[in-house]
């Protein structure tokens, strides 16, 4: 018999995401350009988050109906965003067959204390993380896939940079730590302590990590492959930019090639402007997207 | 011998941690001159418009149809890998493919992701089922002459070789069975005889 919405199955699609980068958008136009582009996967929302952050008020899961018409133009899957611990938005989508569902601390939190029990669903969840312990309960909540969160609709990579650096630097201190230091980490982490045993064996997350907040070049995308990361996520750095499409598909070749000055080169040179962006280090802490959560 | 595995985007690390369990040289492809270097290639899982169109930018997909034609060549392709493979995909013709198997292939054919599934497989050829994880599938809904198919499930084959290539829908790099990459291996070392 044929069973679906296994834990395998989840990761799984995450696992066909590597190397790959996930576009924002927010019309059936843009899906269009970011497919065309050789995007793996689309996120579907009503705002980007450099226009959340710019109007301010409450930011909700997009209308259905705009992330239906998305689905049905593009071949390549799509994701969409709730709020955090939005047990209701998560359950539309998963009716519609959205193929992944990010509980996402861009738009305003639903629930100021608990997440979504991921367990219960048969799409699979991707949910952002700042280090090791936020990555191990996300996935403890049955996240199948992670993103490092970075300060998103910054166009400013540093944020995102701190937190891949952070959460690698943390796998590689549990992966020297004897059993009796193990137990104690998990304690400290507020994790479950077969979960670390297990980042401990396998050297990395047991789900796929990509980066997101704050890339906008395909140098930035290369450089978070460069730490570790396994694909990337793009929110506003291509739509906000003077020419989307080239600037796609280089953030596309920069992703596979990121180790190659000599191809990051030819792709990065004659781009048109990018997004404006913000400097990370003026927001106060208010403004902040990554401390939503933890 | 040497396998490669198409690095372009996908889960070419599962691919390649497999056939290194099994013994045999790995080499990652990301570059036209480096697909010289293997006997056999593995077209992994992930998305197929993203790994096509960067095959057809970079040059790939040259290099892999001369060396294949000139029976240098094995190719085994999985879930995207199969579609890249195909000579025909209904309803996307423009996305870009190689057109070597003799099939047509229909993609996400079991539907999107929340249908996706794992389940057993009966496998020509193996005495025992094979666990096989389809996720956004494609399935062949037309297979040319010369083209075997070793496995199907309700919506079609899934599993199917024409000489030196080998496709399947579903993913065995996901899990510890190596039987189909057992079958690769041989089938690239065919290859290698044709060097001589």
């Amino acid at each position: 018999m044929a069973e679906i919405g296994t834990t395998r199955i989840k990761r799984g699609l995450a696992e066909m995401f590597k190397g790959g980068v996930i576009m924002d958008v927010t019309t059936v136009d843009q899906a269009r350009i970011a497919e065309e582009a050789g995007a793996v996967s689309v996120m579907a929302l009503e705002r980007i988050p450099a226009d959340i952050r710019k109007e301010g008020g409450v930011a909700r899961a997009a209308d259905p109906g705009l992330v239906e018409q998305i689905m049905e133009a593009v071949s390549i899957p799509v994701m969409a965003k709730v709020r955090i611990g939005h047990i209701s938005e998560a359950r539309i989508l998963e009716h519609m067959g959205v193929d992944f569902i990010d509980e996402s601390e861009v738009l305003t939190p639903a629930d100021v204390v608990y997440h979504i029990d991921k367990w219960q669903f048969k799409i699979p969840f991707v949910c952002g993380a700042r280090n090791l312990g936020e990555a191990l309960r996300r996935i403890s909540e049955g996240a199948a896939m992670i993103r490092t969160k970075g300060e998103p609709g910054t166009g400013d990579v540093s944020e995102a940079v701190t937190h891949m650096r952070v959460l690698m630097n943390e796998i590689r201190k549990v992966q020297s730590m004897p059993e009796d230091e193990l137990v104690v980490e998990a304690k400290d982490l507020g994790v479950n302590v077969d979960l670390l045993r297990e980042v401990r064996t396998l050297g990395r997350l047991p789900v796929v990590n990509f980066a997101a907040g704050g890339i906008a070049t395909p140098a930035d995308a290369a450089l978070m492959m460069t730490l570790g990361a396994d694909g990337v996520f793009v929110g506003s750095g291509i739509f906000k930019s003077a020419d989307p499409l080239p600037r796609a598909k280089a953030i596309v070749a920069a992703t596979t090639y990121w180790d190659d000055p000599k191809v990051l080169f030819e792709v990065s040179k004659g781009l048109k402007e990018g997004m404006s962006g913000i400097d990370a280090r003026t927001l106060v802490e208010l403004d902040k997207m990554q401390v939503r959560d933890s | 011998m040497t396998i490669g595995v198409l690095a372009l985007q996908g889960d070419f690390r599962e691919h390649m941690n497999m056939i290194r369990s099994l013994g045999v040289q790995v080499q990652l492809v990301r570059f036209p001159e480096e697909v010289a270097l293997v006997n056999g290639l593995i077209i992994p899982g992930g998305e197929s418009t993203t790994i096509g169109k960067l095959m057809v930018k970079y040059g790939l997909d040259k290099a892999i149809i001369e060396r294949f034609t000139a029976g240098r060549l094995a190719l085994y392709g999985t879930c995207a890998g199969m579609i890249v493979l195909a000579r025909n995909i209904e309803g996307n013709e423009s996305q870009p493919h190689l057109g070597l198997l003799d099939v047509t292939v229909r993609r996400n054919a079991f539907g999107r992701q929340k249908e996706s599934s794992e389940e057993d497989l009966d496998v020509e050829g193996l005495d025992t089922p094979f666990h096989a994880l389809f996720i956004r599938g494609p399935v062949i809904v037309r297979t040319g002459p010369s083209v075997k198919v070793l496995a199907k499930v309700a919506e079609g084959p899934v599993y199917v070789q024409q000489g030196m290539l080998l496709a399947s829908s579903f993913h065995p790099e996901l899990g510890r069975d190596t039987r189909v990459h057992q079958r690769f291996v041989r089938l690239s070392e065919q290859s290698l005889n044709q060097e001589v």
